[in-house]
């Protein structure tokens, strides 16, 4: 069976659910582990199969989302080896396992350079993830569009999902020529805030945070790594639905385990 | 040397922060203002490194390189255009949070420490461009920018720069003097002791300075404390520990006071000995006792939080907090040191809860307050801000939705703001086989704090918050908390618990150690803490400011001596800060001790017990009001849009989307429903323990506006209003714990507070009306909290709040998908109001609106509205009922409205039938506040069964639900109101939008 690790700690907060949503999914527990001990070398990226940074504060954001976080990744060493923590996360990557950076996770990826990795080379940050052009911290559902092309593995036949956003850095700063538009052409932009209709925007509320062309999302070219903004992990149930109350009842889980789901699809 | 490291985002990128300043400056007056570009600055101090070094440092762990671009030791004011330049920091010693996570990050990347006793200081700068007089920027600075309790800025015009910029390096210490020493005390007098107390804020009364000098007159004691060493005379470390254990704030010496209450209107006298015991603990305990077998409180009153039963494996755990004074001086910090601090309450409760949710309340003066503002009061806006800025940083950071919570607007809120922070947990029922609601520390067992380091923050919070805003009140009684650290030691503390590394855990709050570790030693029955082993934040703490300091995000442990290396290494593991600081005994003492030389050296007994009890009286006379004579406004509709539009009933949208409130996964009913997600809750449902399909209700009932008239019914409509939210939703009164919380002004009459007797018997009134509605509907009080100086005075001014509780329900859910919401469903659906209208418009939102109080107080008639609640439960848990409002603030009309426009639909509605039936005018008929009242819509189909279950009820068929966005109320085929729900809506919107 896949093992999943959820790694936790330093004002991370989503553990919990990310770990049920996990568990729904593919019937195995995810194992929640302090990334410290990761750190300290006392558990080995080698023996996982699906990694998820999860979403939160990591140290209160407070040098901009997931800048600290990054630096933990960036510059830790495994414990006594002097191995590089970086070195490994980039063999996890290039072995095709699976990487998914949610919210805050998203941030780190980024300013990890694990996305968009436009070039493969992992460590280069190419474009970032900053304040919401309204400068406020929100929390709304958003509508999403799926692009049908994308390699990612996570958004595989989805067409379209409704999802909460929860964040204060959430829009895409970068070169548009030089490096989102490639990620467009190479369909390395899976999710974008569209409006209810389906049509894809820039414009608030629909999109929370200003991000060009509703970037929601992103993954790197094989599609193994992905990261979002939106929550998928606190829509696992139909009764987390905003107006659930509204709805005819059509089954017990919520649409954000489709993500999960696929992802247990690939390792199985 | 100094080293300054700026950032600024890249000139050609946007600069959200900046334009949020200007669009918020530009809202106000309007100043010339063209562009604002803000700036992050750290400077700090270091002999290893050079400024290549630090250049290094820079690009490698704080520059963004997409967005930033950085100077090490120059300054990006030589290069910029701009005409004043501003920045702000920190005074010495606030907590730092940005500098302290600048911090790790560097000494990790550095692999080494700086320099000891070097801290990071972040900085945020301001270049503003356009044509501003030295005045205007002051204001902007102080009015938008900074707090000068806790900031200090620097203001310079392009003019000065070149001049003056050297002063940007330099680094804000706390100056302390190194002589660390013990004071001792004589005095003649008790007055001697009084005047000692005002000078050092120890709040103490006459009676109990007088209990003091014969505690330390005692032959005995001593002679005890000539052997232990310490000497006849007290020292000012057990004063100030006196002082905290004594103070209001801790002790609840008003609610526990002997009351003879007199009631002039009757010629009633009665002598009541502690409203807290008779009242609250009293109804608690009668409706345990109904309950029999069936007694699903855990615990209650006796641990740092509530505790009831949830199911087989868990029990919820419940607090709600006030934090009123802080949030008076610094919005920001006072809020978000609320939140972090009640959150502890949870921590600390049993073997330690995990949080699931908070919710706040807020009073607040209207933020659009024209008036010239009172000295040393800050804007209502001001405050609003601060206040939803530091719960945003509480909760959000910390992990925890904020899942409800109201916004509550008075004139007289102006005096004080109040700041009700609730938080709710869960813990398993056993933890290694222990009772987990269950404290106990043995003898031997080591005393640990754990978590943040102690500095001068928050040094008479404690007693600060038992006395009057005034012109002295202490700056340093402000703290910010760091929601990341204490994350991190939350984390830590629940995997040690697990564990079972520690016996027991409390935190440290008002009073820090000297509470914490006072209330621990009961359980043993005495203690020796070492003062001089507490990690210190910067060095010159006297021990009575480390024994009582508040600083936050620390919690003290009791541990068995075996577990103790284990602990410690499992805390170094998770980057938190373990200190053993002593040990626990069966003594009978509290000792403390700095340097082996014992400092405090207090009998147990007396220190927790011995604080004499207050003899208050109480006169209640009824006050003369008047209902007022008015004509029937012609125009219905209009009024209907202005109540919607009221600060008491508009849309919080704004300031509910900015907190978190799904996090953790277990969102079932948010605090915005409906269509387009923006219908008002009545209360939120959340599933605690992810596979279960069992769930909490929370919701709170508040109702100051009708205190003016009786707190007797003030109370009364909180708890039935908090109830009746948590029947909407689908609970039910089998299983709903109640939290009070008290926010009172002065009730102890004396010179300088003439009417204190009268203030003493709205609180009488209000723990009998307590008393009875609680019992009647069988919901126990769990926990509370009393705050009894709300009052501010400086010369001749005195605003007093008016009297206010909060009383938050939390509800049990059997099943969390027959829960249901508020907004209207389906063209079609039947819509009927359940309850009686009465006459009732005393302190309502439509007497207010036309300026009047009125004497019509609402009352709640609790027979007939707890069979409605029951018939309710079971018309919701069977299916039976599409959407289900109650009707609050702005009555009838209000609940209508709000229904239609969440639901997205329509109303037709006929209410000639009702109107006659109550012989009530069609004004008061709509916007009455009678109590226990719902709108509630229903598929056709149940109609039958509906009507049968109801048939002994107050149940009026009002009308149906359209396809059409028209809200029409008719009276004998005259339309009253009729308006759109879209601009219903939007009225609704508007004001805080």
């Amino acid at each position: 069976m896949p093992k999943t690790l959820i790694l936790s700690g330093y004002g991370l907060n989503c553990e919990k659910e990310t770990a049920y949503s996990c568990q729904l999914a593919s019937g195995e527990e995810a194992e929640i582990i302090h990334t410290s001990q990761l750190i300290r070398g006392k558990i080995s990226l080698n023996d996982y199969h699906f990694l998820i940074f999860i979403g939160g504060f990591l140290d209160g954001d407070d040098l901009g989302a997931g800048r600290v976080g990054a630096n933990r990744f960036k510059y830790g060493t495994l414990g006594s080896s002097h191995l590089q923590l970086q070195d490994q996360l980039a063999e996890f990557v290039e072995s095709g396992k699976l990487v998914l950076g949610i919210c805050n996770g998203f941030q780190v990826l980024v300013k990890l350079g694990l996305l968009p990795a436009s070039q493969k080379t992992i460590g280069l940050q190419e474009i970032s993830l900053t304040s919401n052009h309204n400068s406020q911290f929100e929390n709304r559902w958003v509508h999403l569009s799926v692009n049908q092309a994308s390699k990612c593995i996570f958004t595989q036949n989805i067409t379209s999902i409704y999802l909460p956003v929860r964040h204060g850095e959430g829009r895409i700063e970068g070169d548009q020529e030089q490096i989102l538009k490639p990620l467009l052409e190479n369909n390395q932009i899976p999710l974008q805030y569209c409006t209810p209709e389906g049509e894809i925007t820039e414009e608030y509320p629909d999109n929370p945070n200003g991000s060009p062309w509703g970037i929601a999302s992103l993954c790197n070219q094989q599609g193994n790594v992905m990261g979002l903004m939106p929550h998928p992990e606190a829509f696992h149930h139909y009764t987390n639905h905003p107006h659930w109350t509204r709805l005819p009842y059509q089954k017990e889980e919520g649409d954000g385990l489709l993500l999960f789901k696929n992802a247990y699809q690939y390792l199985a | 040397m100094i080293h300054r490291i700026e950032l600024i985002i890249k000139s050609h990128l946007s600069d959200p922060q900046g334009e949020k300043i200007l669009q918020q400056l530009s809202a106000g007056q309007s100043f010339p203002i063209t562009n604002i570009r803000t700036l992050s600055a750290y400077v700090f101090r270091s002999s290893k490194l050079n400024s290549s070094m630090v250049q290094e440092l820079c690009d490698a762990v704080l520059t963004d390189p997409v967005l930033h671009e950085n100077r090490v030791n120059q300054f990006f004011g030589d290069e910029l255009d701009f005409d004043w330049y501003v920045e702000v920091g920190f005074l010495p010693g606030v907590t730092d949070n940005v500098g302290r996570t600048a911090q790790e990050t560097f000494e990790a990347w550095l692999q080494s420490p700086l320099t000891q006793g070097e801290h990071v200081h972040s900085i945020r700068g301001f270049f503003f461009e356009g044509k501003l007089h030295q005045q205007d920027i002051e204001l902007i600075t102080n009015n938008f920018l900074m707090n000068d309790l806790i900031e200090h800025a620097t203001i310079l015009s392009k003019a000065e720069w070149s001049k003056h910029k050297a002063k940007l390096r330099t680094i804000p210490v706390v100056q302390l003097s190194d002589d660390i020493h013990v004071e001792t005390f004589t005095f003649k007098s008790a007055a001697e002791l009084m005047k000692l107390s005002q000078q050092r804020t120890l709040a103490l009364n006459d009676a109990e300075a007088e209990t003091i000098l014969d505690y330390f007159a005692q032959e005995t004691i001593q002679q005890q404390r000539l052997e232990a060493g310490i000497g006849k005379k007290p020292t000012d470390v057990e004063l100030e520990v006196l002082a905290q254990t004594w103070s209001e704030h801790c002790k609840h010496k008003i609610f526990n006071a002997n009351v003879n209450y007199e009631d002039t209107s009757t010629g009633q006298t009665e002598r009541i000995e502690s409203l807290y015991k008779t009242y609250v603990k009293g109804s608690t305990a009668k409706i345990r006792e109904a309950l029999g077998d069936n007694d699903w409180c855990i615990s209650v009153f006796s641990d740092n939080a509530g505790v009831v039963r949830f199911n087989d494996d868990w029990h919820v755990v419940m607090k709600v907090e006030t934090h009123n004074s802080p949030s008076a001086l610094d919005p920001y910090g006072g809020a978000l040191t609320g939140i972090v601090g009640v959150n502890r309450d949870v921590i600390g409760t049993g073997l330690g809860a995990e949080m699931v949710f908070n919710t706040n309340v807020f009073c607040f003066a209207s933020p659009f307050y024209e008036k010239p503002l009172p000295p040393k009061l800050m804007h209502p806006q001001r405050i609003f801000e601060g206040v939803r800025l530091g719960v945003e940083h509480g909760g959000n950071k910390s992990g925890i939705p904020t899942v409800n919570g109201t916004l509550v607007f008075h004139e007289r809120f102006l005096g004080k703001p109040l700041v009700f922070c609730g938080t709710g947990g869960i813990i398993p029922a056993t933890i290694n086989g222990q009772p987990s609601h269950q404290k106990k520390v043995e003898p031997g067992d080591i005393i640990v704090m754990v978590g943040g380091r102690i500095g001068k923050d928050g040094i008479h919070g404690a007693t600060f918050s038992s006395e009057a805003l005034h012109e002295g009140s202490p700056a340093t009684a402000v703290q910010i908390g760091d929601p990341i650290v204490q994350r991190r030691m939350y984390d830590f503390l629940l995997q040690a618990r697990d564990l079972g590394l520690y016996r027991c855990i409390t935190d440290n709050g008002a009073g820090g150690l000297s509470s914490s570790v006072g209330e621990m030693a009961q359980l043993s029955g005495g203690c020796h803490l070492q003062l001089d082993k507490a990690p210190l934040k910067y060095p010159g703490l006297q021990p009575w400011e480390i024994f009582i300091s508040e600083a936050q995000e620390r919690m003290t442990v009791a541990i068995p001596s075996d577990k103790l290396d284990q602990f410690l290494q499992l805390s170094e593991t998770m980057s938190v800060e373990s200190t053993v600081m002593g040990e626990f005994n069966d003594s009978g003492i509290l000792k403390a001790t700095y340097q082996d030389k014992v400092v405090a050296f207090l009998d147990m007994e007396f220190l927790h017990e011995g604080v004499p009890p207050m003899e208050l009286k109480a006169v209640w006379t009824p006050p003369a009001q008047q209902e007022p004579q008015l004509e029937l406004p012609s125009d219905l509709t209009s009024i209907l849009h202005t109540l919607l539009g009221r600060l008491n009933i508009c849309s919080k949208e704004r300031v509910v989307r900015q907190y978190d409130h799904e996090v953790q996964g277990g969102s079932v009913i948010k605090p915005l429903v409906g269509a387009d997600n923006d219908g008002p809750s009545d209360a939120a449902v959340v599933r605690p323990v992810l596979n279960s399909l069992e769930g909490l209700a929370v919701a709170n009932g508040i109702c100051s506006r009708y205190s003016d008239i009786d707190t007797y019914h003030m109370m009364a409509c909180s708890i039935d209003e908090a109830v009746r939210n948590i029947i909407a939703v689908g609970g039910s009164l089998e299983q709903i714990a109640g939290l009070d919380n008290f926010c009172w002004c002065d009730p102890i009459e004396s010179p300088s507070n003439p009417d204190g007797a009268y203030k003493m018997a709205q609180l009488v009134r209000a723990n009998k009306s307590l008393y009875d509605l609680t019992t009647i509907y069988g919901v126990p009080c769990i926990s509370g909290k009393d705050s009894m100086k709300n009052d501010y005075r400086f010369g001749d001014i005195h605003i007093a709040i008016p009297p206010t509780v909060l009383f938050t329900a939390i509800g049990k859910i059997n099943d969390i998908r027959k829960t249901i919401t508020m907004d209207a469903k389906q063209p079609g659906d039947l819509i009927y109001l359940l309850g009686d209208t009465k006459n009732e418009l005393g302190g309502s939102e439509y007497y207010d609106h036309l300026g009047y109080l009125g004497s019509n107080v609402p009352q709640v008639d609790t027979n007939s509205a707890k069979e409605r609640y029951e018939k309710l439960s079971e018309a919701i848990a069977s299916k039976w009922i599409s959407s289900c409002h109650d009707c609050s603030d702005g009555g009838l009309a209000v609940a209508l409205a709000e229904t239609a426009f969440a639901g997205g639909l329509g109303m037709q509605l006929d209410i000639s039938e009702v109107l006659a039936k109550s012989a009530l005018r069609s004004d008061t008929f709509l916007f009455s506040e009678s109590q226990s009242r719902f709108v509630v819509t229903i598929a056709p189909e149940h109609r039958t069964v509906f009507e049968n279950l109801f048939a002994t009820q107050s149940c009026y068929y009002l009308g149906e639900v359209s396809n059409t966005p028209d809200f029409v109320i008719t009276e004998n085929n005259t339309e009253m109101i009729h308006s759109s729900i879209i601009t219903l809506k939007e009225s609704w919107q508007a004001t805080l939008r």
